[in-house]
């Protein structure tokens, strides 16, 4: 489909404007490493402090590069499945709340406003620029959605009464629906507990109902991630290898269960804390566990897909036809095959680290140490961001019309990720087995005896991490060359939206895998019924006191400081 | 609707992770290895210390406090398979520790307290690091427990 004027602007400016602040998250991720290893001695670099950096990290990485590339890859699709433009009008407005929102935030971070790192976790407070900022970020995610997309669906289904819906748009629902689902407690916590806090409308909160709000929404988070990582792995990697989509009503199954399971499993990241009731905690680990079928089944579809198509290029054998994929291909659109099968083999692991996370029990050997960093890495610093980098690299050079410049590169960087990022996680996951904690700028304290901190055993995996973390970045350079080269090479064609589709090699229609509306009943009534009590909790028996406001400079609490400050002033 | 291989799969998958959950809820139950749970009837304390509550029988109560940027107490002694009732809160934000060669893995959240039992059989220095960001002084809250 072509495309041009603000839509392509906008498109391809959903693209580049996170990339650009990505380059700077990853390189505070360096930074971090260096500092954990001791190799950088100092808690502040180039300006930024290591906290700030850390939110800085957090934020771009985890929040703004995804949404956005989220959101550029929905509207895409969207478009693209369903041969209908998207409404100018709507994606103005959706840019123009999503940019604001991320300058406002971005403002926040960099002025050092808002040191609290991207759980944001009160008492501790941030500038309200900070919470205003994500707030519109994430309304402005929603806008095409309910405004663009439904509308296009519902007209493409008079025109198609009888046609089935297509496998991406499914997908991209789902997403959605979920996002929408989860964005009302984080809301409720931004805006009845954050900002009236930071604003001083309020004294205190309650600190506990804030953590369970927050991660009602932080752990679907992740679904809101990958899923649309899966909708590539189901409609485009199959075509790539020149092969079929090995089942449509599995795709469509694993889709649908993730509506169901994605939302209340939030508990299994406060299994260490009081205020909660371990009965809960233990429900939303099984929950946790059932959402992991999904993802056993995706690994089912995936692999077959990639075994049919390796048997139509030759492959032969029970593991011999794995040799026959284009893993170094740069042949027409094969190259972002590397990116894919790269992202798969990190998050091969991130998988089994996630089943340890949800182990309840066994939890509290790795809860908020360097494990849970390794982990989330071979996840979203894994597949996740290895199919967006894919994918925007893709997306853009048909929108600007040109042809992926240095692909030998664009071939070389997911790999060079993958091993950076195994070497990373593989150096964190040890190094939490000696306590090696998550979030701290350690230095190299650990190995001065005097210091509180002595852990010379942490040593050897500070540095192992911080090498793995050189290899990825390199990996990122290499991507970044191939980037900029096609952001500015002389357009050749028109531009286009497009993507390789698979077709289904197992295609039955099941009416039940078209129809969202019993699953997502079925996904509010489980909600309701796995968060009340938690909330109520939260609220009532596990509290006894609220909080004031802190900020992370002084340990006493901002009201204090502020009249104490005024009352120094002569008047 | 799904072929064999689809189907031995999603079973497989399933009896793997129902496994796995069994596994957890066997060392909950069985071998009692529990994760803090809602304690009504403690209020969040004050001021960090150490309560023997039976001394030939080692048993022993720890108030630990978590503020900004230090535990109180901060050294603890305990002689050997001294049995401990562990209650930790914070007084400004969140705090968060894990004691090494233990199952003690706790948040400090002010106006809540949580709870772990441990036993310090083996003699040595347990450090403990704070392990939640708590504001620009993070990395130097730290404190130890001392088994003699």
């Amino acid at each position: 489909m072509s495309i041009r004027g603000g839509l392509r602007f906008i498109l391809l400016s959903e693209i580049v404007f996170p990339f650009v602040l990505l380059i700077l998250g990853v390189t505070l991720g360096l930074l971090q490493v260096l500092q954990r290893a001791g190799i950088i001695k100092s808690t502040s670099y180039l300006g930024i402090e290591y906290y700030q950096g850390l939110t800085l990290h957090g934020t771009i990485n985890a929040i703004v590069f995804t949404t956005f590339i989220i959101v550029a890859f929905s509207n895409a699709m969207v478009m693209f499945s369903l041969k209908r433009s998207l409404k100018p009008g709507v994606q103005w407005v959706s840019w123009l709340l999503m940019v604001g929102g991320t300058l406002m935030a971005a403002y926040a971070m960099l002025t050092g406003k808002a040191n609290v790192l991207y759980t944001f976790y009160p008492p501790l407070i941030a500038h309200w620029t900070f919470y205003v900022g994500v707030v519109l970020l994430v309304v402005g995610s929603l806008v095409p959605f309910f405004f663009d997309w439904i509308p296009n669906y519902i007209a493409w289904r008079r025109e198609n009464p009888t046609g089935r819906f297509p496998l991406p748009v499914l997908g991209v629902f789902v997403t959605f629906i979920l996002w929408f689902i989860i964005v009302i407690p984080v809301s409720i916590e931004i805006l009845f507990q954050l900002l009236p806090l930071s604003l001083g409308w309020v004294e205190e909160i309650n600190p506990l109902l804030a953590r369970t709000l927050f991660w009602f929404f932080g752990h679907p988070l992740v679904y809101f991630w990958l899923l649309p990582a899966y909708i590539m792995l189901y409609s485009i990697l199959p075509k790539l290898v020149g092969g079929k989509l090995y089942s449509d009503p599995a795709a469509r199954l694993a889709l649908l269960l993730f509506l169901v399971f994605s939302v209340p499993v939030g508990l299994h990241h406060q299994y260490t804390e009081g205020g909660l009731s371990a009965g809960w905690k233990l429900w939303h680990a099984f929950l946790t566990f059932m959402v992991a079928l999904p993802s056993f089944i995706t690994a089912f579809t995936v692999a077959a897909s990639l075994e049919h198509g390796a048997r139509q290029r030759g492959g032969k054998g029970l593991f011999a036809w794995w040799a026959k994929l284009p893993y170094f291909s740069r042949e027409g659109d094969q190259w972002l095959f590397s990116y894919f099968i790269a992202g798969l083999l990190l998050f091969l692991f991130g998988g089994i680290t996630g089943i340890v996370n949800a182990s309840y029990n066994l939890n509290l050997a790795v809860h908020n140490t360097s494990w849970v960093v390794g982990h989330f890495h071979t996840t979203v610093g894994g597949l996740v961001t290895l199919a967006f980098l894919g994918i925007s690299l893709y997306m853009m050079a048909k929108l600007r019309g040109v042809e992926v410049k240095a692909k030998g590169l664009a071939v070389a960087a997911p790999y060079l990720w993958l091993i950076g990022m195994m070497v990373f996680e593989v150096a964190m996951s040890v190094a939490a087995f000696y306590g090696f904690p998550r979030r701290t700028a350690a230095g190299a304290s650990y190995i001065d005896p005097a210091s509180p901190l002595y852990h010379p055993e942490w040593y050897f995996w500070a540095h192992l991490s911080a090498g793995g973390g050189a290899i990825a970045v390199l990996g990122f350079v290499a991507y970044l060359v191939s980037f900029l080269g096609t952001l500015f090479a002389r357009p050749v064609r028109e531009p286009v939206v497009e993507f390789p589709m698979a077709e289904a090699l197992h295609d039955e229609p099941v009416p039940l895998l078209s129809n969202l509306r019993p699953w997502l009943t079925v996904s509010i009534l489980l909600i309701a019924f796995s968060y009340t009590y938690p909330i109520y909790e939260s609220m009532t028996k596990g509290i006894t006191a609220k909080s004031p406001a802190y900020n992370d400079r002084l340990p006493v609490p901002l009201k204090q400081t502020q009249t104490e400050a005024s009352a120094e002033i002569p008047r | 609707m799904m072929d064999r291989f689809e189907k031995n799969a999603i079973v497989l998958a399933l009896a793997l992770l129902f496994f796995f959950f069994g596994l957890v809820v066997y060392a909950a139950k069985a071998l009692q290895i529990e994760v803090p749970t809602c304690l009504t009837g403690v209020n969040p304390f004050q001021e960090g210390r150490v309560i023997v509550l039976d001394e030939g029988a080692k048993r022993y109560q720890v108030n630990l406090l978590a503020r900004m940027w230090n535990f109180e107490p901060y050294e603890i002694r305990l002689p050997a398979g001294a049995k401990v009732d562990l209650y930790l809160t914070s007084r400004d934000v969140v705090h968060g520790l894990r004691i090494n060669y233990t199952n003690v893995n706790l948040m400090a959240i002010p106006g809540t307290v949580s709870y772990a039992r441990v036993r310090f059989d083996k003699p040595g220095v347990y450090s403990i690091v704070c392990h939640e960001y708590c504001g620009i002084n993070h990395h130097l809250m730290a404190g130890k427990i001392i088994v003699e």
